[in-house]
This record gives C-alpha cells, sequence and structure tokens, in this order.
C-alpha cells in the first residue's frame, strides 16, 4: 500500500519591535539575565499589558502579505499553564477571535507550484528561558524574552512532504524578512517551527493519528525530522501497529524523533478573554494604510526578475531569497545592463566569498559600483574572465576598486594587435613540432598554443585575439 | 473634638488657615491607632515614620503655597494597592513579604497631591470575602460593635475611617467591597464606574470587575477623593480616556425634580425590619427634597450573584496563578520536585476562601465547561447591564438597600458560603454592569448597627451620586454619628 502524509506547521516568528509585546523593555537580544525586564513583563502583583502598537502593525502586514482576512473585531485571550519561564503562568494570546485567518502561500517545489493554506495568523507573548545547570539539579530562569512579541502562523494540514514543508518555511521565512519584522533566524530562536504530522493510505480523506514534532531549529533539521517521523510511521502501519498520539523532539545528533510526553495528559489551557486588555478594533483606514506600505514580496519579485531580466527562474528564486540580494542585483544591473552576467558572478564568485567570511550582503565589502565596473572591464575585453576572479578576490579582501587593483598589479589584458601577433610567432617557431602534428590535423593542440602565449603573458593575453591570431598564423604555414 | 475626628475637607481648610499642621493632625491621627487599633486591627501595617516625614513634606510644601486640596491629610490605603518598598500583602500568607518595586497609580496620585499615607489596612484574603474575616491577619473588628464584622473585603478602610484611625481610605470594590463595609461602618464609600480609576498596581482579583474606590465620612471627602484618583491612565488599558468633572461642584446642586428609580427585584426579597425602615426614610427624606420616585424592574437582577459567581472566580483563577513560590513571595520550605514547590506553597499560601474560588474559577473554565458557565455569565452579564441602561432611560438614580441586614456576628456565616455570598447580593449586579454605586449611612439597626443606603447612577455619572449623597447628608446627621470605643 501507498502512503501519503498529512504536515500542518506552526511557525513562531519574533517580531522586530523595538519594545516588548505589552510593556517598554526593550528586545534587544544577549543582554545579562533578567536585565530587560519590569514589573509588568516580570508578572508582578498588580501589573497590567498594554500592547504595543507596532506589534499589531506588523501582524496586519504579515497577514496582509499571506492573503489572510483581517478581523476588525479580535481580541486576547490568556493561555493558562504553569512553567517557570511564564511568571503570570498564563500567557496572553489569541484564542476565539484572532486578528486574521484563512490565508495562503504559494510554494514552488520539484512537484511544481502548489497553494498552501493558513488557518490563522495571531499574536502572542513569548515566554522566558530556562538555563538548566549541568551539575546540580537547579535551574535558572531568564525573562529577557518574555514578553516579547511573537505572532503565530498556524498552516492547514495541506503539505504532503518534508520537501513542500521547507519550502513553504523558507517562504514565510522569506516574506518576514522582507516585510521587516522579523530577522527569521532559526538557530537563534527568532523563527521557531513545530509540526503535526500523520500519515495515511493514498487516496485515504480521514486523518491518521498525528504526532507533533518539535526542536528542529533549521530547514534542514525540519525535512530530516520530517522524512524520519514519516518513514517511522508508515513503518509502524505496514507491521499492523498503531500510532500513538504525542509530542516528539527531533534529535539532531541522531537525525531521529523520540517521544516527549503523551497527550494523555492534554494541557487544558483554559482560554478565557483577558480582562486587562480590551477587545481591538483594527480600523480599515489602517489597514489599507498598512496594505499600501507593503513591499514588493519575494513572489512578485521573483517573476518580475525573471520577465524583467530573462534570467532562469532558478536564478531569480536564488537572488530574492532576501531583499538585501535582490537590491544589490538590481543596482549592479542598473550600471551594467547584462543581467545574466550580473546574476552569474553574484551567485558563484559573491556568494562564495560571502558565504565563506559569513558576510551577509549588507556587509559585503564590494559595492554594487565596484561589482559593475569589474564586469564591464571583463565585457570590455580589458581583462580576461580568470584575471577578474583574481582582481575580485582581491577587492572583497581590501575594498577596493578594480581599476586600481589592475593597475598595482598591471594586469590590463593585451589587446595590442602588433604585440599579440609577435608573441604567436614566437611560440609557433619554438614549438615546430607540435606545428607539424597541428598540420597533419592534431587540430586539438590549439589549447596548446593558447596556453603558451598566456604562459607568455602572464595570462594577460585578450584570449579571443590570441586565438584568432593562432588560427591566423598557422593557416599560413 | 481632636483633629482625628474631623473630615478632609474641614482638616484642609484648617490647614489653609493655618490653624494645624499636617504633622499635628497625622500625630493625633497615629495617636489614635496606638489607643484603638488593638480592639479593631483596621491595619495590616501601619508605617508612622514615614507618615510623620510625609506630613513634614507636606508642612513644607503647604507654606511654600505649593498646597493642593488634600496636601497634608492623613490616609489608609487597602492592603492590595502596591507602594513601593512598604509590604502589600493582599492579607494573604502568599504574599505576606512582598514589597512592591513599584508605585501602583493611585498611590502615585495620592503622593503627588502630597497627601500623607499612614500605611496598609486590613482587607478579606485576595479581597475575597464580605466581612474581613478571611484575611491572612485575622478579622478587623467592627468599631460600633467589636462582636460584629466589619463588612468586607476593604473592612480595614471603613473600620478605620469610622474609629478615626485614619481621615479617609482607598476600598476597592468588585461585588461589593467598598460599600459593604461602608454600610456595615456608618461611613460613605464609592465605587466609581469601571475605568473611571485605574487599576494599575492594584493587586487584581477579577480584573473586570475590580474598581478602586474612596471611603470617608461624607460626600464632601468623598467628592474630594475622586478629584484625585478619577483619570484616564495609560498604564492601564481598561482605564477610559475622557473628562472628569471637578466633583466638589456637585455638593451644592438641589436635587429637586429628580427622578430615583426604585426596582421591585431589589425590594421584593427585603426581608429585615430595620433595613426596610431605613429605606423607607430614606424614601421620605428624598421626596422632601422635591425628588420623585418610579417603580422600574431590573429582569436578570436574580441571576447576578450566580454570574458574578462564575466570572469572578474564572477571571481570579488565572490572576492568581502567578504566585508559585518562584519568583516573590511565600515558597514552601519542604517540597520534592518543582510541581510539588508549586502545590505545597499555593497550599500553604493561600487562605480557604481563596483556593474554593480557584477551584470553582478553574473549574469553569475547563474545556467542555466554559460555554455552559463562563460564556454564559458572560451573556446575563450583558442583559443586566442592559437592564440598568434601559431603566436609566426612565430615572437619574436608583436607591436600593446595600446589604439585606444589618452587619453580623464574627463567625456567623465564615462555615456557610453561600450565606456570605448572598451579603453581596444588592451590591454586585453594580459591578457587574460597571456602574457606579455609593453607599452612605441611612439609619441604625434597633440594636445600634449602622445600616446604609445604595444609590446607583449611569456610567460616568459619579457626580449625581455626589449631588445626591450631599443633599441626603444635609438633611440627616446619622453619617455624624461616631461610634463610641
Amino acid at each position: 500500500m501507498d502512503y501519503e502524509a498529512v504536515i500542518g506547521l506552526e511557525i513562531h516568528a519574533q517580531l522586530l519591535t523595538d519594545s516588548k509585546a505589552f510593556c517598554s523593555c526593550t528586545t534587544r537580544f544577549g543582554a545579562e539575565p533578567n536585565s530587560n525586564t519590569c514589573p509588568i513583563c516580570l508578572g508582578m502583583p498588580g501589573v497590567l499589558p498594554v500592547l504595543n502598537r507596532k506589534a499589531l502593525e506588523f501582524t496586519v502586514k504579515m497577514a496582509l502579505a499571506c492573503n489572510c482576512r483581517i478581523n476588525e473585531f479580535n481580541r486576547f485571550a490568556r493561555k493558562n499553564y504553569y512553567y517557570p519561564d511564564l511568571p503570570k503562568n498564563y500567557q496572553i494570546s489569541q484564542y476565539e477571535l484572532p486578528i486574521s485567518e484563512n490565508g495562503f502561500v504559494e510554494i514552488e517545489t520539484s512537484q511544481g507550484k502548489r497553494r498552501i493554506g493558513l488557518t490563522r495568523i495571531h499574536m502572542e507573548e513569548d515566554a522566558g528561558k530556562l538555563i538548566h545547570d549541568e551539575t546540580k539539579p537547579v535551574s535558572y530562569v531568564d525573562l529577557n524574552r518574555t514578553g516579547v512579541p511573537l505572532i503565530e502562523i498556524v498552516s492547514e494540514p495541506d503539505i504532503r512532504s518534508p520537501e513542500e514543508a521547507g519550502a513553504f518555511l523558507r517562504e514565510l521565512r522569506a516574506v518576514l524578512v522582507y516585510l521587516g519584522i522579523c530577522d527569521g533566524n532559526m538557530e537563534e530562536g527568532s523563527f521557531r517551527c513545530d509540526a503535526n504530522v500523520s500519515v495515511r493510505p493514498k487516496g485515504e480523506q480521514a486523518l491518521g493519528i498525528k504526532t507533533e514534532l518539535k526542536n528542529m531549529n533549521s530547514f534542514r533539521f525540519v525535512e530530516r525530522g520530517l522524512q524520519f517521523e514519516i518513514d517511522r510511521q508508515i513503518e509502524l502501519l505496514k507491521a499492523g501497529e498503531r500510532i500513538v498520539q504525542e509530542t516528539r523532539l527531533f534529535d539532531s545528533a541522531t537525525g531521529t524523533t523520540a517521544s516527549m510526553r503523551s497527550k494523555e495528559y492534554a494541557h487544558d489551557y483554559r482560554y478565557f478573554p483577558d480582562p486587562d486588555l480590551l477587545p481591538i478594533r483594527v480600523e480599515p483606514a489602517l489597514v489599507e494604510r498598512l496594505r499600501s506600505e507593503l513591499p514588493e514580496l519575494p513572489t512578485e519579485k521573483k517573476l518580475r526578475f525573471v520577465n524583467e531580466f530573462g534570467i532562469p527562474a532558478y536564478d531569480a528564486g536564488v537572488l530574492t531569497a532576501s531583499r538585501e540580494l535582490a537590491l544589490y542585483f538590481e543596482e549592479t544591473v542598473k550600471l551594467f545592463p547584462k543581467p545574466k552576467m550580473v546574476s552569474n558572478w553574484i551567485m558563484t564568485e559573491l556568494m562564495r566569498r560571502l558565504k565563506g567570511e559569513e558576510h551577509g550582503i549588507d556587509s559585503c565589502p564590494i559595492s554594487a559600483e565596484q561589482l559593475a565596473a569589474l564586469l564591464r572591464l571583463v565585457d570590455e575585453g580589458s581583462i580576461s574572465g580568470k584575471i577578474a576572479k583574481t582582481v575580485f578576490d582581491e577587492m572583497f579582501d581590501t575594498g577596493k576598486d578594480s581599476s586600481a587593483i589592475i593597475e598595482e598589479k598591471g594586469l590590463v589584458q593585451i589587446s595590442d594587435q602588433g604585440e599579440l601577433v609577435e608573441i604567436a610567432r614566437k611560440v609557433l617557431e619554438d614549438n615546430p613540432s607540435e606545428v607539424e602534428k597541428y598540420l597533419e590535423g592534431k587540430t586539438k593542440l590549439m589549447g596548446f598554443f593558447v596556453g603558451q602565449v598566456m604562459k607568455v603573458t602572464q595570462g594577460k593575453a585578450n584570449p579571443a585575439m590570441v586565438n584568432q591570431i593562432l588560427m591566423e598564423e598557422l593557416k599560413k604555414r | 473634638m481632636a483633629l482625628y475626628e474631623y473630615t478632609a475637607g474641614r482638616l484642609a481648610e484648617m490647614l489653609r488657615t493655618k490653624e494645624t499642621s499636617s504633622v499635628e493632625i497625622t500625630r493625633s491621627v497615629l495617636e489614635r491607632i496606638d489607643a484603638v487599633e488593638e480592639k479593631l486591627r483596621c491595619y495590616v501595617t501601619v508605617s508612622p515614620e514615614e507618615a510623620v516625614k510625609m506630613a513634614e513634606e507636606a508642612d513644607r510644601r503647604l507654606a511654600a503655597g505649593d498646597g493642593k486640596p488634600l496636601t497634608g491629610i492623613p490616609i489608609a490605603i487597602k492592603d492590595n494597592m502596591c507602594w513601593k518598598g512598604h509590604r502589600t500583602t493582599c492579607a494573604s500568607k502568599i504574599l505576606h513579604n512582598f514589597h512592591p518595586p513599584y508605585d501602583s497609580t493611585v498611590v502615585r496620585l495620592l503622593k503627588e497631591e502630597g497627601i500623607v499615607i499612614l500605611g496598609s489596612a486590613n482587607m478579606d484574603e485576595f479581597a475575597m470575602g464580605s466581612s474581613t474575616e478571611t484575611s491572612h491577619w485575622g478579622p478587623t473588628r467592627n468599631p460600633w460593635n467589636v462582636e460584629m464584622i466589619p463588612g468586607g473585603s476593604s473592612g480595614g478602610s471603613a473600620a478605620a475611617v469610622a474609629a478615626g484611625e485614619a481621615v479617609v481610605t482607598l476600598g476597592s470594590d468588585t461585588g461589593g467591597s467598598i460599600r459593604l463595609p461602608a454600610a456595615f461602618c456608618g461611613v460613605s464609600g464609592m465605587k466609581p464606574t469601571y475605568g473611571a480609576v485605574s487599576r494599575y498596581g492594584l493587586v487584581a482579583y477579577a480584573s473586570s470587575l475590580d474598581q478602586i474606590g474612596p471611603i470617608a465620612r461624607d460626600a464632601r471627602d468623598i467628592a474630594l477623593l475622586l478629584n484625585i484618583i478619577c483619570g484616564h491612565d495609560p498604564k492601564d488599558s481598561t482605564s477610559v480616556p475622557r473628562d472628569y468633572p471637578n466633583f466638589s461642584n456637585s455638593l451644592d446642586k438641589p436635587v429637586k425634580g429628580m427622578k430615583i428609580g426604585l426596582p421591585r427585584e431589589f425590594f421584593d426579597k427585603l426581608e429585615d425590619p430595620d433595613v426596610n425602615r431605613v429605606m423607607k426614610d430614606a424614601r421620605q427624606i428624598y421626596r422632601s427634597l422635591g425628588v420623585s420616585f418610579v417603580d422600574l424592574s431590573l429582569p436578570h437582577l436574580d441571576y447576578a450573584l450566580a454570574a458574578y459567581y462564575i466570572i469572578a472566580p474564572s477571571e481570579a483563577s488565572s490572576n492568581l496563578a502567578r504566585y508559585d513560590g518562584v519568583k516573590y513571595g511565600f515558597r514552601a520550605e519542604n517540597f520534592d520536585g518543582m510541581i510539588d514547590m508549586y502545590c505545597r506553597s499555593r497550599a500553604e499560601g493561600f487562605g480557604a476562601e481563596v483556593k474554593r474560588r480557584i477551584m470553582l474559577g478553574t473549574y469553569a473554565l475547563s474545556s467542555g465547561y466554559y460555554d455552559a458557565y463562563y460564556l454564559k455569565a458572560a451573556k446575563i452579564r450583558t442583559l443586566i447591564t442592559n437592564d440598568f441602561r434601559k431603566a436609566f432611560e426612565e430615572c437619574d438614580a436608583i436607591l436600593c438597600p446595600t446589604a439585606p441586614s444589618p452587619p453580623f456576628r464574627i463567625g456567623e456565616k465564615m462555615d456557610d458560603p453561600i450565606q456570605m455570598y448572598l451579603t453581596d447580593v444588592f451590591t454586585i449586579p453594580v459591578n457587574m454592569a460597571g456602574l457606579p454605586g455609593m453607599a452612605i449611612p441611612g439609619g441604625f439597626s434597633s440594636d445600634g448597627l449602622p445600616i446604609g443606603i445604595q444609590l446607583v447612577a449611569s456610567h460616568f455619572e459619579e457626580a449625581r451620586l455626589v449631588q445626591l449623597s450631599s443633599a441626603f447628608q444635609k438633611e440627616t446627621d446619622h453619617h455624624l454619628k461616631r461610634p463610641s470605643l
């Protein structure tokens, strides 16, 4: 029997507001434990929450970007559970009447394009962190993260494979980053993903028993965790066993999942409307203003890159993965209008160096102007492609202009016809037996002659001209 | 007459004419506390040195011509209002050692006014109770008869005013906790409209019902305190931004021509002859002032108490979840692991009534019961609010009893929660609808115990309550009577 997977994802994204969701503490990461706290986020007796307006606006933007319906009337609810990282022992979240519902995002995989439905996007507050002492049975509480605004994005169970899950996550992340409302850092936990996964015989409509997967803190781990879990469930079913509804933790060291707790003890969160916060009315005028402020989103941009610049969809996908990279590409093309050449250089040389040095494009030592100038030199034939790569590395290391580096190192291409003819003749004279073999039909030796010319000129000879000249000189013999 | 016996309004005049000083007034009240506190137990914490320091500062301000209307007047706050650096316990073991690192908005406003804060008044634990008997620190006694309860939950605040242990006080009212003890102690108390006074720093019992208000000897003092505490606070999302009037301007407005509603549901069940007599007398006085009466009906009133005992405990079960022994307050000494620490700290830290309400609320919010209990109660609440709204189309204010009986004996209802809850049957509907309500002395029982009458007005019509009670107090002397201690 063939099985198919049914996957739904729950994504938590930390919003890039300056202050927390319900108090004025800073959201800055990495401060001394418990230093970014106040009586409100510490849940002291008598304190009250006041909603951060920016958090609301960011959520509306994300909801609009994901084609959600905005609920003009929505409200906060309390999710009650006891845990030391949650000072009030309830989390302010949304339950009935979330701020937005019924959206979708489009993803593209090897199977083509698909639309993944979104059940809802709602606002809530983050919890703190527990730090466990390895040497004794003591845990420490750091409440710096407590109250940082989050949005929770809940997908419909529309996802059918780990590959789709990965594509969906990347798409959501790209949108969040484009909107400038989340830094999308999975390792640091500002973009987190839990998954609900079940399997069923192909063609079956009813859903199988699901497990919830946690602790997958990279795109790759999400895909690997899901694949492992799908395989595990299919094997169980094939062996005639039952699947236990439970939460399972992904172990990145082994690539496996293991049971964390059984849902038999399912929490009853006793949700009820938070009486400290009035229901929220999202004015249509606000929604329209925020809609008008939406930037071009990754999907639109990708499509435009294909149409406007004539680059392959794959290139467009890579270049639009971040807004800054797309901007860098566009700026370079504006100065040097050969999009495919620009795209090649960015995707190979630039990305190689950026990755190696762990630079983001925003801290790239080579400006779009500098890259355009370098490519122009290549295009004009002033330097060869090979030399250009050397120059590029030098530019990346020093931040200098290409012209300065070429001048310093005497790397200008030799394009002087007379000079090159002379060198070519000399090379042919010095290698009479190869010339003879060439004339006998071993035309592959052309490469050898070119190589010799390059050797003499230290690679600075214009390769196209060298070919042409050698051809003519050999014809004369 | 000793200084502690005067009203805040009168003392303020004496301060302005330099007949006395804030330090003199404060010392007089502190001496009175020394004399009678042991008998009554109005306070959880008195801070005499701090009070005298505040009085000295007030005198400096007054001398510099920088005084405000109540600068230099001694006040006590209920033990559930956070006062930076001062123990705020909510009369609970679980907060027995809690010193807030911040001021509640009302305390900030009192400080800005230059008021002298004497200390924190006793109350039912977490404001859950009608008699001040559930306090971890023991019951407060009624100054009119120390065998009797003072009412609750702001029993300490009301008794202190009656006994001269404070000139004025602040209380909080979730289901009658200002008006009931004010009535039982023979003083005036107002619960303002929900949203008129900031709740920031008021330790929450039931957030959608809690409201801070003044307790004082007469309507004039009530108005003076309302002038200070009413106002929008950006730190409280439920605080209403609007212009609040100078309530003192309503003290001398005639009430002739006003219409008072008498909801039959309030009077139908009234059995106590003393309360009946006091209500009849009150009608007579208002009639003599040119007020007319309309009979009306609030059809859903009968469900108010039941709905309250769903909504308030539900909110409480969540509001009180933070007291877990992790961050502040009481932590059990012996425990085995984290969950056990939670359980023992809460089991040992909370009293019986608080636990009862936490359990009630937890049950009502549980999955599968939410719709039948919480949601239904919320709907009843809307119906009650609509009943009142309709009623106020026909009248300017409502007159009704504050409590079904005069004060009862200490211990009398402690074993019978339902009987205790029924004490609030006339005050709870007002909280459910978020309306302003005021209790003022209306007379005495045959045993010489105070009986209060209650006036209720439409949202943000506190001024009308001040006007009506001031008019009443000009015609009567119940509010001038003092218990002999």
